[in-house]
């Protein structure tokens, strides 16, 4: 890893991510507490030719990048749990129109304005399914400040790979904690495949395309393509009467992430420190931390998942059959549903830990000691 | 070797900056790990502010300062619901132009009249900060002399390099002497 | 050009009623644009249409640009993000009373405040037409439709009033009667850099006309006709140029910005 070395918050690293991933627009609207990364990429944008745009909304947000995307740039916006439902409008459009974006959200306390400065994981379901329809994102959750910066490089890469919009869920421990991040100059960027300039692209939207996913027309070269929410059929055109249309349509929004999901796992990484123990925790996020700690003491193996959505019931399988599992998570128990989805679920146990704050590594390790009798 | 400190005063003495200072001369030009944490929303408004720092040469995995080993203080109240965290074979390090402390509370104490020596020496108030940073470092070593510099010179708004970097000196000085 | 080259005529018969003044707006923009595309003066390859929710928002779908057929109320601000990305973007956004005045009425305002460059034709009928006939912040006080069966019991924006007061430097307002000048107005407004806003007034037989004793489209016609003015006349709706002034446009104060910090940044 070779890059300039910082003592940088989580929001700051965030926003120096996305301008090595690439990313020349920001749209946003304050909201603690992810503002640092909206300040931040008010500054720094400009000095790389990027623009910076404070809209009206969340929901004029989002719409922003959406358009920016469109004409061919990089975006991104970040936000927190009220914005990110305002957002929910457009994370189901740029799904249906298949528009590479990126959306930041740094949780804090809900419902409504709950703990605007403290922190919490309960966005975990509204990332995959807060807006309307059936379609999938990806999803990465960082727990220290280097991930911020790595994962907000990993977001845009599935994004433009994908054609999805891609979350950070991140939250207000990693948003706002400062720590050394290497702010690397060796990150690996994917770019969106691109139809040939100045050709008009008949079927934007071909049905069954290769690797589920279309070259992306962008607008202003001569594509002449139309895009919109309505389901469509291959031309790009509403064909909304029509089931057999938008049972493929659906399916392929679907497919092109749930078939990639043990790529995207392997490609982005997750922690597995396996120990001589019958007793494995799950975390992720900023309360992982508290989870590998806890874990060094007990001696039980820790699984911290990077991956949020889509979820790898393959994988979990894989790492954590035969364990009893505890999924510790700053909700009241979301995560955990997948978990027991993917294993046997009387073996799945949860320490549910709203409030504001992770628990502690000794908050950790009494559940555990319970849970062992 | 992990060390948790905490700064705290009241708002606007800057000791956010300080705990940012700390941690970036220990993670940048240490080689340590180090974590900076503070309070934000209505809780970091007027009353007690602080910014916690974790220094260690192992890695921090749970963020948060539980029992401070080193407590620098620059306001009453901060003191007075700050000194009974700190571990028993801790350090409290207070500000005594602006700080009174209590017997109560059986930890080693050192007083340093910061915003004095900001004042008087450095005729810059504001820089009482530094001044008590400079005195936790010399007590402590938690970092070199030199790291701790070169983290203000980074830090502090540009033009006011020197004085802070003087600031940090008197307050070494301050507790030699 | 030829204007029958702009229809993407495989997507025909279109889905507006017969004699809804959405056709009449298609017609005068496919023209007005194919008369710039042959001067020369616009580039259909860097042109876009942008349109929201609603029956004229479904008029992108038909021509053959690039479009982009967005959320209700919202297209201003798909347009705000394509045009500070790609300045070259010539941009026309299609909406609604319902999509620019309710539901995207705060888009509406700050786009005008910001003065983004984009020429907006609103298709003013007066009524939630696609969703079949409910009032709308434009329906007359009075008024009956859907969902005011007792009649309208609110007082209509008037949206020139409305964007001008936000800023708009370019304010015109024609109906589906006045073709000709409705075509000249697109031609002025695709000439002014900054927000040109074009308020058409338009009829909807089938959801407005019929409930409200305008029987045909030719009533609805006759209507907007002897009830508008290009003169300020009592009890006329006044038509014509509202506004024609020059400010500078959003996205040439951004790029300057941008040009000056980062030439800032390489001249260390």
């Amino acid at each position: 890893m070779s890059g300039r070395v910082e003592f940088l918050q989580g929001n700051e690293a965030c926003a120096e991510g996305a301008i090595a991933a690439g990313c020349r627009f920001f749209a946003g609207y304050p909201i603690t507490p992810s503002t640092e990364i909206a300040e931040r990429m008010s500054e720094r944008l400009p000095e790389v030719g990027g623009v910076y745009v404070q809209m009206e909304d969340e929901i004029g947000s989002l719409a922003a990048v959406i358009g920016a995307s469109w004409a061919g740039v990089k975006a991104m916006t970040a936000t927190s749990g009220p914005g990110f439902s305002l957002m929910q409008e457009h994370m189901s459009f740029a799904a249906m129109t298949e528009t590479p974006c990126v959306v930041v959200n740094v949780q804090r306390g809900g419902p409504s304005t709950g703990q605007p400065t403290k922190a919490s994981q309960s966005d975990v379901m509204q990332a995959r399914w807060g807006g309307h329809g059936d379609y999938e994102v990806v999803a990465l959750a960082p727990s220290t400040v280097q991930e911020m910066y790595d994962l907000t490089v990993e977001c845009f890469n599935w994004a433009e790979r994908l054609r999805v919009p891609a979350v950070l869920l991140a939250d207000e421990v990693v948003g706002h904690m400062r720590e050394r991040v290497i702010l690397r100059e060796d990150v690996e960027t994917v770019d969106r495949e691109l139809p040939e300039e100045g050709e008009e692209v008949r079927e934007p939207f071909p049905l069954e395309p290769d690797d589920l996913v279309p070259p992306m027309p962008v607008f202003g070269r001569g594509h002449r393509v139309h895009v919109t929410g309505l389901t469509h059929d291959e031309r790009g055109y509403p064909a909304t009467d029509d089931p057999e249309v938008h049972r493929r349509l659906v399916r392929r929004l679907c497919n092109k992430v749930r078939k990639r999901a043990r790529r995207i796992h392997e490609s982005v990484g997750y922690d597995l420190i396996e120990r001589e123990s019958d007793l494995a925790l799950v975390a992720y996020g900023g309360c992982a931390r508290t989870v590998l700690e806890a874990a060094e003491e007990l001696n039980a193996t820790v699984f911290r998942p990077r991956v949020i959505h889509p979820f790898d019931p393959d994988l979990v399988r894989r790492l954590l059959d035969g364990y009893e599992v505890l999924v510790v998570e700053m909700n009241l128990g979301q995560y955990v549903e997948m978990i027991e989805r993917a294993l046997d679920a009387e073996c799945v146990h949860a320490l549910e830990y709203p409030g504001g704050y992770p628990p502690t590594p000794e908050r950790v390790i009494e559940e555990a000691e319970r849970l062992q009798g | 070797m992990r060390k948790e400190v905490r700064i705290s005063g009241f708002g606007g003495q800057g000791v956010i900056l300080a705990g940012v200072v700390l941690g970036r001369a220990a993670a940048v030009y240490e080689g340590y790990n180090a974590v900076q944490t503070q309070s934000y929303g209505p809780e970091a408004r007027g009353g007690a502010s602080r910014s916690d720092v974790i220094v260690s040469d192992e890695e921090i995995m749970y963020p948060y300062v539980r029992r401070p080993h080193y407590l620098v203080t620059m306001s009453q109240e901060a003191y007075d619901r700050y000194a009974p965290q700190v571990r028993e074979d801790g350090l409290i390090v207070y500000d005594s132009t602006l700080v009174e402390p209590n017997e109560e509370h059986d930890v080693e104490h050192v007083g340093v009249p910061a915003t004095r020596i900001a004042e008087e020496q450095l005729g810059l108030r504001i820089v009482a900060n530094m001044v008590i940073l400079g005195a936790l470092r010399e007590l402590t070593d938690l970092v070199s002399e030199e790291a701790l510099k070169r983290a203000v010179r980074d830090a502090v708004p540009p033009g006011t390099e020197e004085v802070n970097v003087r600031a940090v000196e008197q307050g070494a000085r301050g507790v030699r002497e | 050009m030829n204007w029958r080259d702009l229809i993407r005529w495989e997507r025909m018969p279109h889905i507006l009623c017969p004699g809804c003044g959405n056709g009449t707006i298609l017609n005068v923009l496919v023209r007005a644009l194919a008369e710039k595309f042959e001067a020369g003066e616009l580039d259909p390859d860097r042109t876009v249409l942008v349109s929201g929710i609603g029956c004229s928002s479904r008029l992108p779908g038909y021509v053959r640009l690039d479009s982009l057929h967005t959320t209700h109320g919202r297209p201003l601000a798909f347009a705000t993000g394509l045009k500070l990305a790609n300045p070259d973007l010539e941009i026309i956004v299609l909406t609604g009373d319902g999509d620019a005045a309710a539901i995207g009425g705060n888009h509406l305002i700050h786009a005008a405040r910001r003065n983004l460059d984009v020429t907006v034709i609103c298709s003013n009928n007066l009524i939630y037409g696609m969703t079949g006939g409910q009032v709308s912040p434009t329906t007359p006080e009075g008024a009956k439709s859907t969902t005011t069966p007792y009649g309208n019991p609110e007082p209509p924006f008037d949206l020139c009033e409305l964007v001008m007061g936000a800023g708009a430097p370019h304010v015109e307002r024609w109906t589906t009667a006045h073709p000709q000048q409705l075509k000249r107005a697109i031609h002025r407004a695709l000439e002014r850099d900054g927000f040109s806003f074009i308020d058409v007034l338009s009829q909807c037989p089938t959801n407005y006309g019929r409930r409200n004793d305008l029987k045909s489209p030719r009533e609805m016609l006759e209507w907007l006709r002897e009830n508008t003015s290009t003169k300020d006349e009592p009890g006329k709706i006044r038509i014509g140029i509202l506004r024609d002034e020059e400010r500078k446009p959003f996205h040439e104060r951004v790029h300057e910005l941008i040009e000056e910090v980062s030439g800032d940044e390489e001249g260390g």
